[in-house]
């Protein structure tokens, strides 16, 4: 799903955010990035997700060469991700629907199909209720899991979440760990940068460590050891 | 809940070219809605927007009646322009009459008055008082004249000029004149006043272009988090300049409308005193309002001066903004 062959980060100005990144991971599979603030956790799911371009290597997702993906086609290859922040980035001027839609209306369903999807989304992260709230009345936690519907309305085969607990106590963040591994059950490759080492530790999943840009240790990884 | 691995190609790809019509038009209506909710959302800024927007065009649209309304009096002058058109001395009475009869038939010659030299002498003795020294010359010093009204519609120098032109070229015809100086001269000042017009016009549009474009860069301003969560999640330029252009659009359809509601609110005051105006010179001067071809002109120059305001400023502003 995700390759990354000897990829290196320089932001103008000479700052080497990643050297020489290695990385695979597999379809379907769920994994964690971690490392302290600047270790390049950020940058990693910056550049998969072509927010940012890599300065040298080579990085695959889903199939696609990120090189080969000009400024125009980018929107059409975001539309395969879905995105979360620790910040969550909802629109306070419009409903918790309209928030979640927004991914179906770039897309261009139609009416009935934003709504169906919509509220199945929601329904399962329990928020089917507040469908007509604006986000800003709504608690941190609750916050974060419209942010989830939002990210997985559109079925991206790839989540990338950048710290999607950062703001939350400890027995939500835990909940929030189980939405993400229940969209993962169904197939949905997840990518999650978080610091919180003692949560993720508990998930049981591939932990990537970054420090100072570089790939430290790959818990239960055995593909990129070359 | 479950994903799709070929996502890239159900979007790009494997959509028929109906589908994606659909996609375009419901996502066009989409916006156009969106923007319009967007205005009435604000009303009061929408409308002071749209105000500043009406009374920009309505300025050089009521200056354009203005003019409108000079010429057309001007036409009603058209008559008082005649030719005279003096003879040859050895041209007698039946020439001169058949001359006369001829030329009334031209197709660019509306009347032709015959003055002959007996009338012209009579005319002279009473109205210059020189009865005794016109006694003691033995033949008639005047020539006989003919009056020429000029046929074309609308005054025009030039026709005035080519039949004049023509009139001198009759072998009978010693000399043809008319107040040229006078033609001349209310010419130059329409002329300049035109000129002023269309300068006006060309401000008072550049300056709705800045109006429309700057409320347009607030708007993409006031938007800016919503742009970038829109682009993170695969939305094209093109989806996200759209409701913008369309509220340029909105913006020039309004002030289009407000435009032209002044001018006609403007008319049906003078309507009174342009009236009585015309009385007092018995004229049959009626004021000249906007067509309903004006009205949708004026409208429609709104509408494009909103598209091409929201689209520079989209240009410029939009592209900056890259999700973080």
């Amino acid at each position: 799903m995700i390759r990354f062959a000897n990829v290196h980060m320089q932001y103008p100005g000479g700052i080497d955010a990643l050297r020489n990144i290695n990385i695979h991971i597999e379809q379907g599979a769920m994994a964690f990035v971690t490392g302290r603030s600047g270790a390049g956790k950020s940058t990693l799911l910056r550049l998969i997700a072509l927010i940012e371009r890599h300065t040298r290597g080579q990085i695959i997702v889903n199939g696609q060469n990120l090189e080969r993906v000009r400024r125009n086609r980018v929107a059409l290859f975001r539309r395969n991700i879905g995105f979360m922040f620790q910040d969550h980035r909802l629109l306070n001027d419009r409903t918790v629907f309209d928030n979640v839609a927004l991914p179906l209306v770039i897309a261009g369903h139609d009416h009935q199909e934003v709504k169906k999807r919509v509220q199945a989304a929601l329904d399962k992260v329990g928020l089917l209720s507040k469908q007509k709230s604006i986000p800003v009345t709504l608690s941190g936690g609750e916050q974060q899991r419209v942010g989830i519907a939002r990210a997985v309305v559109h079925r991206p085969a790839l989540l990338l979440a950048d710290e999607p607990t950062g703001n939350l106590d400890p027995a939500l963040s835990w909940e929030i760990m189980c939405l993400f591994e229940q969209f993962n059950q169904v197939g949905v490759t997840i990518l999650i940068a978080s610091h919180d080492l003692e949560m993720i530790k508990r998930m049981r999943k591939r932990i990537i460590t970054l420090r100072e840009g570089r790939t430290l240790t790959h818990i239960s990884d055995h593909h990129d050891k070359k | 809940m479950k994903p799709q691995q070929t996502q890239t190609a159900e979007y790009g790809r494997k959509k028929s070219f109906r589908s994606l019509l659909e996609i375009w038009l419901l996502q066009h209506l989409q916006a156009i809605i969106f923007s319009l909710g967007q205005l009435c959302r604000n009303p009061i800024a929408s409308f002071l927007t749209a105000s500043v927007i009406g009374i920009s065009l309505a300025l050089p649209t009521g200056f354009f009646i203005i003019l409108e309304n000079t010429r057309h009096i001007t036409a009603g002058w058209e008559g008082s322009v005649e030719i005279t058109a003096f003879l040859k001395m050895d041209v007698d009475d039946n020439a001169a009459r058949k001359l006369a009869s001829k030329l009334a038939s031209q197709s660019d010659i509306a009347k032709v008055d015959l003055v002959t030299r007996e009338q012209a002498l009579e005319e002279y003795r009473q109205l210059s008082g020189f009865t005794n020294a016109l006694e003691a010359l033995d033949e008639n010093p005047l020539p006989s004249l003919l009056l020429i009204k000029p046929a074309h519609g609308e005054f025009s120098e030039k026709s005035a000029e080519e039949l004049l032109n023509k009139l001198q070229a009759v072998p009978e015809i010693e000399n043809a004149q008319y107040d040229q100086q006078w033609v001349k001269r209310l010419n130059a000042i329409i002329g300049i006043v035109q000129r002023i017009v269309l300068m006006l016009a060309v401000f008072l549009g550049m300056a709705v272009l800045i109006i429309i474009g700057n409320t347009i860069r607030m708007l993409i301003y006031h938007r800016r988090s919503e742009i970038e969560v829109a682009k993170l999640f695969g939305a094209t330029d093109g989806f996200i300049q759209r409701p913008f252009l369309y509220s340029g659009f909105w913006y020039g359809i309004f002030g289009g409308i407000i435009a032209w509601a002044l001018i006609t609110l403007s008319l049906l005051l003078l309507q009174e005193p342009a009236d009585s105006l015309a009385q007092l010179y018995t004229s049959n001067f009626k004021l000249i309002g906007l067509t309903i071809k004006d009205a949708f002109l004026l409208i429609l120059s709104g509408v494009l001066l909103g598209l091409i305001g929201s689209w520079i400023s989209v240009q410029r502003h939009l592209r900056a903004i890259e999700p973080v």
